[in-house]
């Protein structure tokens, strides 16, 4: 296996979004994330697929900087995974099923906290011009408490708005939400994209990450089981290769066919 | 690994002689104290323990440190290793100071300043070990207990002070003076030789103990790469 | 300016917390019954005598600030928790101090505003006068409240991610503030039975100390606690 990175060409303006080897990570004696590589450019959205317990949440959070590898390193946006937290932490936006919401606090009050902690003016436009956006201006007051899961979503999306991150990660992003919300999060996601930015997606949900991915990285028990870039590749055998590799742990193919080759 | 290296077998071996004759001296040589009688003897043994749990905790606190810069889970085996044998040490302090107290003053617990600190001492490093056992994982509980190896010893003197203010400012000072510039030279050097003796045996204990915490790290080593290839 | 960053981060997270707690209002209003609660059952405990009661007093008065001040930072984390908002603290780029520096002055404050409300019950029930010597009660009330919440911050942010977490903070914190707990029952002792705070001058320099150190220290370590 020549790694993710092989034949990739990077762009001298900007460094990868994600250029990481060998990320490791050990709870007591469980492992749970064996040796990953993973690249991502800039522009691009990977996919995460695998069954539950594959390490696809643990890799999003050694990647955001939450959890620190017990081996591997790498870079993303350019600064070292280990020391560089900081600054990795400035540009990236996390959206996962947990919503790191203040249940207590009104949209507008808890998109005014999140901005003053990252140094960002909480003036009344900004956060009014991020609530309409993502169409939450008239329940703008309400405690979060009372939104359903699709506007919490949204609000989420909303405090993106007000600091642009250039890497997403984004964990199991479509559970239980609602066509709108749906549109208005891919709709984001292709957005960022859009700009030059770059999106970590992790989900079982295979439809919906062909829809935004460029690049699907199967996982299975903390190990990267098969790599597939999208183009020629249908629906279809995306689902065939996920039911090989990732449910049921076949082995990749020792001959390297255009279809592996990343 | 699985067996003790030569230098600890070596320790222990001085410690074992040292105490031998510093026990022995203690409880069978020196003239029984003018005032208290035979169970005076017991100081020998306290004061020993005393400096050896301090001095424990004094080298958890260090290894405390050096984890939360190194993040070397060497430092963090040689700060759990030294806090239960400073626990240990300080239930023998509490022990025989107790022992002393019903003797002299027919009750098993005074409020005494410095068998208070102790006991305080005592409780905070009892909590150190409960909270290294309440982590998820042994990362967590290494990071813990650095954090709290480091509140613990800081601690220490404030404790002092304020319990000796307490107690002072009472009644008159019970504090158990078996040291003083008043002390017969040879009681001195069996005192010195008896700390000596349970610094030795610290340090024994210590290494023991690490070897053990290493063992520990390393069967979670095997397990882990069993696992992998499954 | 970093240190602006800092105050407004340090307060963004105090105003949160304040926020959330008077519409949640779960931690003050636990708070407050407990005091009552304890109040009346020394009172219970230790027999009608009323001028047992007045030798006690101040270590009363103390017990109800502490156990009612433990409650409250047990709860300090609650929200972070329930909202699962600590991963969200940690992806938030800048210093970890402000973040404890936020936490610390509101449970300061919350600590704080108990004892406000306990104090004149206090002295109602147990017919005290505090209103002569009410300047040096409430300094003493304040330099022990910091002391007791510096480490108890702490504490509480590595308790929350524990099992049998009620017990832990209370079994680790206390044996750390015993000088807090002696200095504060003794200067506010001196200052109701007697000589005032002349009388106690080395206590408050004990509580200074142990606030300075903690002050220093916590912060640093809070780093540690939260990140792996």
């Amino acid at each position: 296996m020549l790694g993710d990175a092989a034949g990739r060409q990077e762009t001298r303006e900007s460094p990868p979004a994600v250029d990481v080897q060998g990320l490791t990570k050990v709870f007591g004696s469980t492992l749970a994330l064996d040796a990953v590589d993973l690249f991502a450019g800039c522009g691009e959205v990977v996919a995460l697929l695998g069954p539950n317990g594959a390490g696809k949440t643990t890799l999003l959070k050694l990647l955001s900087t939450a959890l620190k590898p017990s081996a591997g390193g790498g870079r993303i946006l350019g600064e070292d995974l280990l020391t560089g937290r900081d600054p990795i932490r400035r540009r990236i936006g996390m959206i996962s099923h947990n919503h790191h919401l203040y249940e207590e606090l009104t949209a507008e009050e808890n998109l005014r906290f999140a901005a003053t902690m990252r140094g960002i003016r909480p003036d009344r436009g900004r956060i009014r011009k991020a609530l309409a956006d993502v169409g939450l201006a008239t329940q703008a007051a309400w405690k979060v408490r009372t939104y359903s899961t699709g506007m919490k979503r949204r609000l989420v999306i909303g405090k993106m708005l007000l600091f642009d991150p250039d890497l997403l990660f984004l964990d199991e992003p479509h559970n239980t939400l609602d066509q709108a919300a749906i549109a208005l999060l891919n709709g984001y996601v292709a957005s960022v994209k859009a700009r030059g930015g770059s999106a970590i997606v992790a989900t079982h949900n295979l439809s919906r990450a062909y829809d935004m991915a460029d690049r699907f990285v199967l996982m299975r028990e903390g190990a990267v089981a098969r790599r597939v870039e999208k183009r020629d590749l249908s629906m279809e055998q995306l689902r065939t290769l996920y039911t090989r590799h990732a449910e049921n742990g076949e082995e990749e193919p020792r001959v390297e066919s255009l279809e592996s080759r990343v | 690994m699985t067996r003790p290296l030569v230098i600890t077998r070596l320790v222990g071996a001085l410690a074992g002689a040292v105490l031998a004759v510093g026990l022995g001296l203690a409880f069978f040589v020196v003239p029984p104290d003018a005032v208290q009688g035979e169970v005076q003897r017991i100081m020998y043994l306290h004061l020993g323990a005393v400096a050896a749990a301090y001095f424990a905790f004094f080298v958890t606190l260090l290894a405390s440190v050096l984890y939360l810069r190194k993040r070397d889970l060497r430092a963090d085996a040689v700060a759990v290793a030294s806090a239960e044998v400073g626990v240990l040490f300080t239930g023998v302090v509490l022990a025989s100071g107790s022992i002393w107290g019903k003797s002299t003053w027919g009750v098993w617990w005074t409020w005494d300043a410095r068998l208070t600190l102790t006991a305080i001492t005592f409780m905070i490093y009892v909590g150190y070990l409960m909270l290294r056992a309440f982590a998820e994982e042994p990362q967590a509980a290494a990071r813990y207990g650095a954090v709290l190896g480091v509140l613990g010893f800081l601690a220490i003197p404030l404790n002092h002070f304020a319990v000796q203010w307490w107690r002072t400012l009472h009644q008159p000072s019970s504090i158990i003076r078996a040291g003083g510039p008043s002390m017969d030279p040879f009681m001195l050097t069996v005192v010195l030789v008896n700390v000596c003796g349970m610094l030795l045996l610290y340090g024994y204990l210590l290494l023991e103990r690490f070897r053990l915490e290493r063992i520990r790290h390393q069967t979670l080593q095997l397990r882990l790469t069993r696992g992998r290839r499954g | 300016m970093v240190v602006a960053e800092v105050m407004r981060r340090t307060w963004a997270m105090t105003w949160k917390d304040v926020r959330v707690e008077l519409r949640a209002r779960e931690r003050m209003n636990a708070m407050l019954f407990f005091a009552g609660l304890v109040l009346f059952i020394f009172n219970f405990a230790l027999g009608p005598d009323l001028e047992k009661l007045r030798d006690a007093a101040p270590g009363l008065l103390w017990l109800a600030f502490l156990f009612t001040g433990m409650l409250g930072l047990g709860r300090s984390f609650q929200a972070e928790r329930e909202n699962e908002c600590f991963e969200e603290l940690l992806l938030t780029p800048g210093d970890r101090e402000s973040l404890y520096f936020g936490k610390l002055a509101g449970n300061i404050l919350f600590m704080v505003m108990a004892e406000i409300l306990i104090l004149p019950l206090f002295a109602i029930l147990y017919n005290l006068d505090i209103w002569g010597r009410l300047p040096g009660l409430v300094l003493v009330a304040v330099l022990g409240t910091v002391g007791f919440s510096t480490i108890g911050t702490l504490l509480a942010a590595m308790t929350a991610h524990l099992r049998a977490r009620e017990v832990m903070l209370p079994l680790l914190l206390f044996p750390l503030t015993v000088p807090v707990i002696l200095g504060s029952v003794r200067a506010t002792e001196a200052l109701l039975n007697g000589p005032g705070l002349v009388e106690v001058g080395h206590w408050l320099k004990l509580l200074v100390g142990f606030d300075v150190v903690f002050l220093v220290v916590c912060p640093l370590l809070f780093e540690f606690v939260l990140e792996e």
